[in-house]
């Protein structure tokens, strides 16, 4: 197996290998010692135990906890607006779920396909702990299949095609506080497809003192979306675009569904944050932004944080160049107008727009360059300078 | 629904084709083919579509016998090839010394999956024509052996596994709205497919036949169900590797089912006893889905457009930007056999 240098400042990319991901291969790489993940050198977990490459390790499987019996042993998916009808020894959508035999299985319950140690920042969560790492995991799946996808390689495969770590709830929450991360992140992928695992680590993770933050689409459907929320300290919502047009042609899924997360998200009481990553010519006019930070403002309010992040060219979207920064700087300034308060620059090292200020007096209140915080100004969550209260969770 | 004018049997056949004295090449570059053409073409420039069936293959639930099966393969092989012959047949699809993949379809398990007989049947023909490694293959080794087959890797001979034995290419095949990674049975192994669906309903884009059963070459088929699979089943057909290898689809009909795919429910299956050979893929799938409707008719169904089911992907794999093959039954000649 090799692993990939990262590249620099890339957007919350996760660490894998899904080379040539075969049975030999999978035994070769088995028999090098410490290889047993796609784990970055940097993250000094233990190494934890290699699976083996068949996906009928009963380990991994559990009975899903959202979705309804059907006639003639189908099943409906209750865990995403998608409701998949399953048939039986079929997956849904996420290719994480499987009906076998009129029950429905996750198949990815421990099941993590990459772990590394992150800042916060680059989730990015600017108003949660800054600073502070997070011990964060993804197993394969997701509920939709964006064009612009920056971790398709595991998001995009199902489970027997890439190499896992078995790993429950107990041992991420162990391996967290051994890297010394107050913060178990779930992410990389899209965390509601593992929903049951995340649900069930983060709870693992709150007994030992650890608080968790997600990284999602928001194609949740409410009761799992609640479970979600009592579950975790924070969600980041990757918000694609701000029209149905997009979501159809470039999420394959729906806005709808997701504005609705959002603001049942404020409602859970859940810190929430939103990053919209902008692609050139697809989600880049400025009604659109105007329409989303509108829509953010009022119906979440002018505190939740906004981030315009820089697209790479990647999966299905190679033909199109980086964001450039003046688009970002224009959403930027279009959201500011509108009258949000926190509103950020991402995959920009350096831009000042990644750093905090104060919405009443300027004030830098959190300083940023790239994941590095460089300075916090902050005194319990108020500007020191005009004593104007911070929404975030600070300690 | 294909009119009695659009069925011709093999007589009748014959009889045109001599009459006109019409000679085609085969796809392969082994020499002439006084039948089909390079893409299952017939006289005028149709494509043929070939169904060989024997009432008494199948009775009641028994299974279908090895000499029964053979005995249709060659039938449908040799008409649909135009040859005295089963070997000559053959020939024309094959040459010595190529690796040979046969993609089953075994997702269903006993009830209605890709017989192993059939399977049998067309080694023995492989073989007889000087093939000597024949690669059957689906996604996963479990739903092979869940129909019998068992698991055979090495390097020449019969081999017989899943993609999750032979693995993936790193690289994404890109075409349409499909973006996939090809099972290397597919890309390295093989030098020709021999695809081998069957006939049945599919409660999510109507019918599963020759072009569905591709999905079994790429990693992520649970990401092209949407739109009843329209225009993801085209789109993964139009990949070059698929398009460059797939030779021939024999479709298994020998149990065919009209509701309740792709599960195997035995209350919606019926014996069709039959195989349909093709070249062209939408020809096949097209003359697959016409007999799944008129058995719904006879049982008093809907048809799959009432029941927002319609296999639209036919129609757009053989529109101007695929083309695939012919969904416009003037321009196909079923023969019956």
């Amino acid at each position: 197996m090799k692993f990939p240098n990262p590249p620099a400042m890339k957007f919350e990319r996760a660490w894998f290998d899904l080379g040539g991901v075969n049975r030999r291969n999978f035994l070769k790489a088995m028999s090098l010692p410490c290889l047993a993940v796609a784990c970055k050198a940097a993250c000094r977990a233990a190494p934890a135990e290699a699976s083996p490459a068949a996906d009928a390790d009963a380990r991994y499987v559990a009975e899903a906890r959202f979705y309804e019996k059907l006639p003639y042993k189908k099943i409906k998916c209750k865990l995403c607006p998608r409701e998949c009808v399953i048939d039986d020894h079929e997956r849904g959508y996420c290719g994480v779920r499987e009906n076998r035999g009129g029950t429905y299985y996750t198949l990815v319950y421990s099941r993590v396909v990459a772990m590394n140690v992150d800042p916060i920042e680059k989730k990015p969560f600017f108003h949660f702990l800054p600073g502070s790492t997070a011990f964060s995991i993804a197993t394969a799946g997701c509920n939709v299949n964006c064009k612009m996808c920056q971790n398709w390689q595991i998001s995009q495969v199902r489970p027997e095609q890439i190499q896992a770590t078995y790993m429950p709830p107990e041992q991420v929450a162990a391996q967290a506080a051994r890297n010394a991360c107050p913060v178990i992140a779930y992410t990389y992928s899209e965390p509601v497809v593992f929903s049951e695992f995340m649900i069930d680590a983060a709870a693992a993770g709150r007994a030992a003192g650890l608080k968790s933050v997600v990284v999602t689409g928001g194609y949740v459907q409410l009761e799992a979306l609640k479970k979600i929320c009592s579950a975790v300290d924070a969600i980041k919502v990757d918000l694609k675009g701000y029209s149905q047009k997009f979501y159809k042609e470039v999420v394959n899924g729906e806005l709808k569904p997701v504005l609705d997360a959002l603001v049942n998200m404020r409602k859970q009481g859940v810190w929430t944050e939103i990053v919209c990553l902008v692609v050139p010519t697809l989600n880049d006019s400025d009604e659109e932004f105007k329409g989303l930070a509108r829509w953010v403002k009022t119906e979440l309010g002018p505190d939740v944080p906004l981030h315009f992040s820089l697209f790479h060219p990647e999966y299905l979207l190679t033909n199109l160049p980086p964001t450039p920064i003046s688009t970002l700087e224009r959403a930027k300034a279009i959201s500011d107008a509108e009258g949000l308060h926190y509103v950020y620059i991402g995959n920009v090292p350096g831009h000042p727009a990644e750093s905090t200020y104060c919405p009443n007096c300027r004030q830098v209140l959190v300083r940023r360059t790239g994941f590095i915080v460089t300075d916090v100004r902050l005194k319990k969550g108020r500007c020191p300078n005009c004593q104007t209260v911070i929404p975030g969770i600070w300690s | 629904m294909l009119s009695k004018s659009e069925i011709t049997t093999r007589r009748i056949f014959l009889k045109s084709s001599l009459g006109l004295g019409a000679t085609f090449m085969a796809g392969c570059a082994s020499g002439s083919d006084r039948g089909a053409g390079p893409q299952g073409t017939a006289p005028g420039g149709r494509s043929r579509v070939v169904i060989a069936r024997d009432e008494k293959l199948r009775v009641g639930n028994s299974s279908p016998s090895q000499d029964g099966i053979l005995k249709i393969l060659d039938r449908a092989l040799q008409t649909f090839f135009d040859r005295d012959q089963p070997g000559e047949a053959w020939k024309q699809l094959v040459r010595p010394g190529e690796v040979v993949g046969l993609k089953v379809n075994c997702l269903a398990g006993r009830g209605i999956s890709t017989n192993r007989q059939l399977v049998d049947g067309i080694c023995e023909r492989l073989q007889q024509v000087g093939v000597r490694s024949i690669v059957i293959w689906d996604r996963l080794n479990a739903d092979l052996e869940s129909v019998g087959f068992k698991i055979v890797e090495g390097n020449a001979g019969i081999r017989c596994f899943g993609n999750d034995s032979a693995g993936y290419e790193q690289e994404l095949a890109v075409y349409g709205n499909v973006g996939s990674l090809l099972s290397t049975t597919l890309t390295r192994i093989c030098d020709a497919v021999i695809n081998l669906p069957v006939l049945k309903d599919h409660g999510i884009v109507g019918v599963t036949g020759a072009l569905k059963n591709m999905f079994g070459a790429i990693h992520n088929p649970n990401k092209y169900h949407l739109n009843v699979g329209d225009p993801y089943v085209a789109d993964v057909n139009m990949l070059p590797a698929v398009r460059q290898k797939v030779r021939l689809s024999i479709c298994d009909a020998i149990t065919a089912q009209y509701e309740g795919g792709p599960s195997f429910m035995p209350q919606w299956a019926w014996p069709y006893n039959g195989l349909i050979v093709a070249r062209d893929p939408v020809a096949l799938d097209y003359t697959c889905w016409q007999i799944i409707e008129r058995k719904r008719a006879e049982k008093g169904m809907e048809s799959l457009g009432r029941v927002k089911r319609e296999p639209v992907y036919i129609s757009t794999a053989a529109d101007s930007r695929h083309q695939l093959g012919t969904c416009d039954p003037t321009k196909i000649q079923v023969v019956e056999t």
